[in-house]
């Protein structure tokens, strides 16, 4: 391998690049667009759940059992309701994710020291969502009961019963538990991967394409020379949307980055080189650019999307896809990264994935190289 | 003309000495599945001579060519390129040849010196020579003007030269067309084959293809390849001596119109066409003499001034041997039913 053919050839597709307001959008804009997409719109918060009140009873006590939900941020009221159908309505018609039903005797049975129960309904259908409001509920339920329980311990001038066990949780790392903090560093993980494969796995198709290859192919220049000539600009696009990213979520979504920009930087660079040879190996293979395209965006889009551990927790998956992740690279990149940026993790404890990493592009770069031939087939 | 670089000129001319041989093909065969693009075709071409490759389309001139550029594998036979072996050592090849595709293959998005700059920097011209030889391939192709174009912006002569110039970049001693001038115009054309005859002068040894038949006459020898095989070869006069199985005629009459249908319905006539204002006559070997044709004229009244044999064009023998071919095949059809 020669340096000056290799930067020959990485020349002249910087040139390609510049000359073509096309691939520099899909290199820069789309994944702009996409950190300001995901950053914006996609939070798994589930915050002010609008709430709809029957409140049958109408006491000084039901109306402050009320004023626990409505006066937290959790919730937030919709509307009372007189009766069932407007209830029914209003989750119809998603006005209302949770109803409450307190019945008449409410406090008449509290103060005789009895259960009162309240009814709760929740629209089930966003199965997640359902289930963190129901969480809500019973945490402000709870507290409410216990308050009630020591003021009439106190009245009665008892000692109030001690409560078995005390939870006194503390969040780590993530202490507002903001699920943007949480997906911003997955984001660029999977910015990556689907960017740079699509970049890469135009080029060696487009010149089979346009003929320019075979003059190519007639020149003493060699198979490695020509892909990694062709990896370079793409490496320098694809380290501009790293750092774009850092810097977009730094100063516009307040994403902290605790760990070191170094190691992150590192660890990236190497997951770059194993998603610049697949969109590599891909255009080699099919030789033709739709054709190389589509399956870039299937064989990277989708997976790191799904199956990364980006928005969907890998532990929750049934076995036989779990198993699975472990061929995607940007799950390895996404535990790095969520690592480093929340955690402020070193190579002591990501060195499992950084290896894998590593495999990963070795593996990926040798077989691009040993698939393409200088010849016409 | 421009001077030619000293690379060039140092390699001398060489025509006192006896040339050597420098593509030798034997049996070169190549088939894809059942079909055979190139059937044993068996030739050589020696040093600083311009070679042609005639044929129609599909006839299997550019397989050879992508064959003995060593970028695409035989099926059978050897081939060796400047003492290299097509099969064995191709990237030994590739250091030695200049190779044109015959689709455009520069970049259209780089402008005219960006290409060039491309093709000097993976040949590795040493730093000292690139100014010079860019400034030879630029004056070469008369695109000093338009050095800072995009190439996509060029017509198709200027394309043909630039691609040239990139392909001799290197000087080397061998260079491999495939139709260098399909779809230039003729001015253009006329300028491409100075640039062919002062390389070959310069001791490049120039291997094209074509099918003009008026680019194989400024071809030092010929190759005829029709359907995969080589039917013919030798110099533009050997092949016109040598293989044509007919005579030909022609004849200067009034009439001509009038004169070729009847000539034409005549038997043992090959074909007959106008060429100019004069009739081009295909008779079978020694079946027509040319006072016959005057006879059959004149007893039709049309007044004939002149009938002549003459030396066939190279269409002529093209067309009579791939006929000849055809015939032969048809035959052997008949016989193997």
């Amino acid at each position: 391998m020669k340096i000056h053919r290799i930067r020959a050839v990485a020349r002249k597709e910087f040139l390609h690049v510049i000359r073509d307001p096309r691939s520099l959008g899909m290199g820069i804009a789309i994944p702009l667009l996409l950190l300001f997409l995901f950053g914006y719109a996609l939070t798994l918060d589930v915050d002010r759940v609008s709430l709809i009140v029957w409140d049958q009873d109408n006491t000084p006590t039901s109306r402050d059992f009320l004023s626990r939900f409505t006066g937290s941020r959790y919730f937030s009221l919709h509307a009372p309701a007189t009766n069932y159908r407007d209830i029914e309505h209003a989750i119809d018609t998603r006005n209302a994710l949770v109803a409450i039903v307190i019945p008449h005797d409410f406090t008449g049975r509290l103060d005789s020291g009895r259960d009162a129960p309240v009814q709760v309904l929740v629209d089930g259908t966003d199965s997640n969502t359902a289930t963190i409001a129901l969480g809500y509920a019973e945490a402000v339920a709870g507290e409410w009961s216990r308050s009630v329980v020591l003021k009439q311990a106190l009245r009665g001038g008892e000692r109030p019963l001690p409560q078995l066990v005390d939870l006194r949780p503390r969040i780590w790392y993530n202490s507002d538990m903001a699920s943007k903090n949480y997906i911003f560093p997955g984001l660029i993980a999977v910015i990556m991967m689907v960017i740079t494969a699509l970049l890469t796995s135009l080029t060696v198709a487009r010149e089979w394409e346009t003929g320019t290859m075979e003059q190519l192919i007639s020149t003493p220049l060699q198979g490695p020379e020509i892909i990694i000539g062709k990896l370079v600009p793409y490496f320098v696009i694809g380290l501009l949307d790293l750092l774009l990213s850092v810097l977009v979520g730094r100063f516009l979504f307040d994403v902290p980055l605790r760990g070191s920009l170094w190691l992150l930087t590192g660890l990236s660079v190497i997951f770059l080189i194993s998603a610049l040879s697949i969109g590599m190996l891909i255009s080699i293979v099919t030789k033709s650019q739709l054709l190389a395209s589509q399956l870039a965006l299937v064989a990277t889009m989708l997976p790191s999307f799904l199956l990364s551990g980006f928005m969907f927790p890998i532990e929750n998956m049934p076995p036989p896809l779990q198993v699975m992740t472990h061929i995607i690279s940007a799950r390895y990149l996404v535990i790095i990264l969520r690592g480093i940026y929340l955690k402020d993790v070193g190579l002591d404890v990501l060195y499992g994935e950084a290896a894998v990493l590593t495999l990963f592009g070795g593996v990926v770069i040798t077989l691009a190289i040993l698939k393409f031939r200088k010849k016409i087939t | 003309m421009m001077p030619a670089p000293e690379s060039y000129v140092t390699d001398g001319h060489s025509t006192q000495e006896p040339r050597q041989p420098v593509v030798v093909l034997r049996d070169l065969e190549k088939r894809f599945g059942d079909f055979t693009a190139v059937n044993k075709v068996t030739l050589e071409v020696r040093k600083g001579e311009i070679f042609g490759f005639l044929g129609p389309n599909g006839a299997g001139k550019s397989t050879t060519i992508r064959m003995l550029c060593g970028i695409l594998q035989p099926t059978g036979g050897m081939g060796s390129v400047a003492g290299f072996d097509i099969t064995r050592q191709p990237e030994e090849i590739k250091k030695n040849i200049g190779y044109m595709s015959q689709r455009f293959s520069l970049y259209e998005d780089l402008t005219v010196e960006e290409n060039i700059d491309f093709y000097s920097g993976i040949y590795q011209i040493p730093a000292d020579k690139r100014a010079e030889r860019k400034e030879w391939v630029l004056r070469m192709a008369g695109l000093e003007e338009r050095r800072l174009s995009r190439t996509a912006t060029l017509s198709g002569g200027w394309k043909q030269r630039l691609a040239l110039g990139c392909a001799v970049l290197h000087a080397p001693p061998i260079i491999f067309l495939d139709e260098p001038t399909s779809g230039v115009d003729p001015l253009s054309r006329r300028n491409f084959w100075d640039l062919i005859y002062h390389l070959a002068e310069g001791g490049v040894t120039v291997f094209l293809t074509t099918h003009y038949m008026d680019e194989a006459e400024y071809c030092d020898r010929l190759g005829l390849i029709y359907r995969g095989e080589l039917i013919a070869q030798g110099t533009p006069d050997e092949l016109k001596t040598r293989y044509m199985a007919e005579d030909v005629m022609e004849i200067a009459c009034a009439k001509p119109q009038e004169a070729l249908r009847l000539i034409t319905a005549l038997p043992g006539i090959g074909y007959a066409s106008l060429f100019g204002s004069k009739l081009h006559v295909v008779a079978e070997k020694g079946e027509r003499t040319p006072e016959e044709f005057r006879q059959v004229l004149e007893r039709e009244g049309i007044p004939t001034e002149s009938v002549e044999r003459v030396l066939p064009s190279l269409e002529d023998v093209f067309v009579s041997l791939i006929e000849a071919r055809d015939r032969q095949e048809g035959a052997q059809r008949e016989f193997a039913r």
